[in-house]
């Protein structure tokens, strides 16, 4: 048995991974609903993002120029974001309920 | 399957954002009353996890792709209050690489967050009534679940396109082109949620919150061993 914290450490690193190594080769064409949406004629009803020129969008780091390497970075902010922003969360509300109903692992 | 600002009118947005506030609510109640200190790191890991999958777009059809919406899987790993909760953390995040619409985001929290992991549990919570009591029924049963939620994300879309879509299309050929291309897409929801789930079962069981059961099947067994060598 791993413990929690290696498992959670060997989960991250594989994260990583995906978004380095196999994110660039990704199928590039519209998604499901994207493809409908052009399709069925209601694709133009989209207007800009509120954040399409910030310096993440569209999964590119703004400033790097290399494709592969730029949309890879992006996808380790965004797993390490999502991961430090769902921790705060789901830490909160652990401590919502002040009780220790489980002994701490000792990890 | 990210909803971009435009496609659906602004009241109707508004509404998916007060039924998303609400949903959303609901879940860090209820998933505060279950939630345990080992599962706070897997939680973020779930959530962080179906980032990093959501990029890997996977050919579906001739010009069309599909990727994981996440929330059946992370409704299986850490329930589904967590799980819903997972998918939206993702959700906020993504907004800011422009996947996703601002306006939108109530409307992608319950499509792909509450609907995926609480409609993706209820069919998981039933295959897992009907089949064996083990692992190899909890992967196929995640698997299955994980497809069913895309068709019924898809299907949420849908709805909220009939209530308030800012293109006036015939309905039907909608509803039948988004069932069909997720249909597709739920196969590879499907396999990678059965991979994942599978490979979480066979490292560390007991963090499965959907095999819950198993984990303490495994955990009692050598105690009653124990106890009756004492005996």
């Amino acid at each position: 048995m791993t413990t929690t914290r290696l498992f959670v450490i060997a989960g991250l690193l594989m994260s990583f991974a995906l978004v380095l190594l196999v994110s660039p080769f990704a199928n590039p064409n519209p998604d499901g609903l994207n493809r409908v949406a052009e399709d069925k004629g209601f694709a133009a009803a989209e207007t800009d993002h509120t954040f399409g020129d910030g310096p993440l969008a569209d999964y590119a780091v703004r400033g790097v120029d290399d494709d592969f390497i730029s949309k890879g970075l992006s996808g380790v902010i965004g797993v390490l974001a999502t991961f430090a922003l769902g921790l705060a969360l789901f830490a909160s509300l652990r401590a919502r309920r002040g009780d220790r109903t489980t002994t701490k692992e000792n990890d | 399957m990210h909803i971009p600002d435009g496609f659906i009118n602004a009241g109707t947005s508004l509404g998916a954002g007060v039924l998303a506030a609400g949903g959303v609510a609901v879940a860090v109640k209820k998933s505060s009353q279950y939630m345990e200190d080992k599962q706070v790191p897997l939680a973020g890991l779930t959530a962080a996890f179906v980032f990093a999958v959501q990029m890997l777009n996977f050919p579906v059809a001739a010009g069309t792709s599909g990727h994981l919406l996440g929330g059946a899987l992370a409704a299986i790993l850490v329930g589904p209050w967590a799980g819903a909760l997972c998918v939206t953390v993702v959700l906020i995040v993504q907004a800011f690489f422009a996947d996703g619409g601002v306006t939108a985001l109530g409307l992608n929290i319950l499509d792909m967050g509450l609907v995926t992991a609480l409609g993706g549990y209820a069919v998981f919570a039933g295959l897992r009534r009907v089949l064996p009591k083990s692992k190899a029924s909890v992967t196929v049963a995640a698997g299955l679940a994980a497809g069913v939620s895309v068709v019924l994300s898809s299907i949420a879309f849908w709805s909220q396109f009939a209530l308030g879509g800012n293109v006036d299309i015939a309905l039907g050929s909608v509803l039948v082109a988004m069932v069909g291309v997720h249909t597709v897409i739920g196969i590879g929801e499907g396999l990678i949620t059965a991979a994942t789930v599978g490979l979480v079962l066979g490292v560390r069981p007991d963090l499965v919150y959907g095999a819950r059961d198993l984990a303490l099947l495994l955990e009692l067994r050598p105690q009653m061993r124990t106890a009756g060598g004492t005996s």
